[in-house]
């Protein structure tokens, strides 16, 4: 019992900073604001508004009020989701940000499973069959793909497959107009995969590559141990005792990895998002800064903290629960 | 990487370290070919401006003044010319400076940050360390890339800044690692000596404690070269780069937005090439490097 009451503490701890987080970073994005060149007020008014509209919003983010006021009323109005209106779109920007979320985490979410699903199993594969062409090659694969920048390994991808080869479209979610399905029914369709395959499959050579060398280097090791004897004596098969045994064994060091992997997975997504024209938070967000329209920047950053904060937060808790020796004290 | 077992001399010598090091690569071909790779940019980088055949911000024009554009690799421009007229191998070779120092500084900044967080934080404990490890924690979770974009939008696209910002965010992980370790340092008995024989705090660690900690600071620092390398080119990908600074992240930017990535080979291929080199062979030096810098590693 004490066990888990520690347990919910360390998580209730868990969960305070990755508050104080977005509260530090809605701070700095405020701060940071203030210093853009000019009426800091621009941040929120588009100056294509009439001086009616200009007004109102003058009064609704406290832009006639000392400083102090408008943080307050900055930080009230992020909390409660009122982010403003879009310059360039002249819609509120709550319901733009929205999809675009669903549409990250259903490119992002699948690679990073299937990155770690893969990566693990070839990893603990590579690592039994040491010495063979196909440890030699996919170490190679993996040492050099880890190390290619993702936007060029994207661009590289739409070359080949898109234009020289013709198989997939080079970019965006859906064929413009070619299916008037909406919600979740237009990810089921046969378009949406097509646009899916080369980001999922670079994302997924991305992501994976980390995993697949640590697993190999950690099933390296934990294969020398005494215990893997014991299992070859008791006349367990060897790949029994390679993908039972030993790959449990070689985990720990993947799951203390995974602490690294939001930022990482986060700054992935926003590149391949950036070339692949998909409709997600990163290529939100940067549009809208190269388009200075700053409350969606705003909005669209917030969102990607949130993410990256939580993804954090859920990185720990896994890492709880597989490694045992952790007591949350 | 904690180290467990407690040795019998704590001073660990660096340079020894990096010797030791050396010797293990030259045992293993894969770290031999990285040291050569860096090594041969390391040159390119320091002699740029005497290797860049022509001036890599300067239209070429052929003998009539029509502007050389999209031009093939050829004898006089060994890896063509850009839409613009502008030589690819002067941008590669001024790139690789840039690349260089932005790895170099970023990585020596962040260290330094993070070091002196990590000493500072292991070594007084209770209430410096919970508010030095909750900041630890808060900055760990920024996400570098948009916070770098954001940042640079308002602040000014130079790489100075690109440096200054990333500096501030990549330290945490560097922070906890050596926490831990002067969490052990301190309760062996020469730092007990030292605090008996009159040192102050300040004196022990820096004096006592920092050399002990060094080699998995010097693993970070190689680690960060790759990030910032990484990171920045990621940023003048996404159109934040500095406009008076030549990077491969840049070049890059240059042929995508050109959109001509499919024919012009010669313009995309090679910045894409070069940061996998850099990038993956300065990988592979900070893991062979860890491997010598933690004992428990090395015995395997």
């Amino acid at each position: 019992m004490g066990q888990f009451q520690a347990a919910l503490r360390y998580m209730a701890r868990r969960a305070a900073v990755a508050f104080a987080t977005l509260f530090v970073l809605a701070t700095l994005l405020f701060i940071l604001f203030r210093l853009v060149p000019g009426d800091p007020t621009l941040t929120v008014l588009s100056p294509a508004l009439s001086p009616e509209n200009q007004a109102e919003l003058r009064q609704r983010f406290g832009l006639d009020q000392p400083l102090i006021v408008q943080y307050g009323l900055y930080l009230t109005n992020m909390a409660t989701g009122h982010f403003g209106i879009s310059f360039s779109r002249a819609t509120p920007v709550v319901a733009l940000i929205g999809e675009r979320v669903v549409n990250t985490l259903v490119l992002m979410l699948p690679a990073l499973i299937l990155a770690y699903v893969l990566g693990i199993f070839g990893g603990a594969l590579i690592a039994w069959k040491r010495g063979t062409l196909l440890e030699k090659s996919a170490t190679l694969f993996a040492i050099v793909f880890r190390a290619a920048p993702i936007f060029w390994m994207c661009i590289v991808f739409i070359v080949v497959f898109s234009h020289w080869l013709g198989l997939f479209p080079e970019g965006h979610m859906l064929t413009p107009g070619a299916s008037s399905d909406s919600g979740i029914s237009q990810f089921l369709s046969l378009d949406f995969l097509r646009h899916l395959v080369l980001p999922l499959v670079v994302m997924t050579i991305y992501y994976g590559c980390y995993p697949l060398l640590v697993m190999r280097t950690s099933m390296l090791e934990v294969l020398h141990d005494d215990f893997i004897e014991l299992c070859k004596a008791k006349g367990l098969s060897e790949r029994d005792v390679v993908f039972r045994h030993a790959l449990r064994a070689s985990l720990l060091p993947i799951t203390s990895s995974v602490a690294l992997l939001a930022a990482y997975a986060v700054a992935g997504s926003v590149l391949v998002e950036a070339v692949f024209s998909w409709p997600g938070i990163g290529l939100l967000m940067v549009s809208a800064v190269l388009d200075s329209d700053y409350p969606v920047a705003q909005a669209a950053f917030l969102l990607i903290a949130v993410l990256t904060v939580m993804g954090n937060l859920i990185a720990d808790l896994l890492y709880g629960l597989v490694d045992p020796r952790i007591r949350y004290s | 990487m904690l180290r467990e077992e407690t040795p019998s001399l704590p001073i660990i010598k660096p340079l020894d370290m990096a010797a030791r090091a050396v010797g293990a690569a030259c045992n293993r071909p894969r770290v031999a070919i990285s040291l050569a790779i860096l090594a041969a940019f390391f040159l390119v980088g320091i002699f740029a401006n005497e290797l860049a055949p022509y001036d890599a911000f300067v239209k070429q024009y052929d003998a009539n003044g029509n502007l050389l554009r999209l031009l093939p690799p050829s004898a006089d421009h060994l890896l063509g010319t850009t839409l613009f007229g502008r030589d690819v191998f002067s941008q590669l070779i001024l790139g690789t400076r840039t690349a260089l120092i932005v790895g170099f500084l970023t990585a020596i900044a962040t260290s330094v940050i993070g070091v002196n967080i990590g000493l500072l934080a292991g070594y007084f404990g209770g209430k410096l360390d919970g508010a030095l490890m909750r900041m630890t924690d808060v900055v760990f979770c920024v996400p570098i890339l948009p916070f770098s974009i954001v940042a640079l939008s308002i602040l000014n696209r130079s790489t100075w800044w690109i440096i200054t910002v990333m500096s501030l965010l990549f330290w945490p992980i560097a922070a906890r690692v050596i926490r831990s370790q002067v969490l052990s340092l301190k309760e062996r008995p020469f730092t007990d000596a030292a605090r008996m024989s009159g040192a102050r705090p300040l004196r022990i660690i820096y004096k006592h404690i920092a050399p002990n900690v060094l080699p998995q600071a010097f693993v970070h620092g190689v680690f960060a070269i790759a990030w910032a390398i990484t990171t920045e080119a990621s940023i003048n990908f996404l159109g934040f780069g500095d406009p008076n600074m030549i990077s491969w992240g840049t070049i890059i930017y240059d042929v995508f937005t050109s959109m001509v990535s499919y024919t012009a080979w010669w313009w995309f291929l090679p910045p894409g090439i070069c940061l996998m080199l850099v990038v993956g062979a300065f990988y592979l030096v900070a893991e062979a490097y860890e491997e010598v810098a933690n004992p428990r590693l090395q015995e395997r």
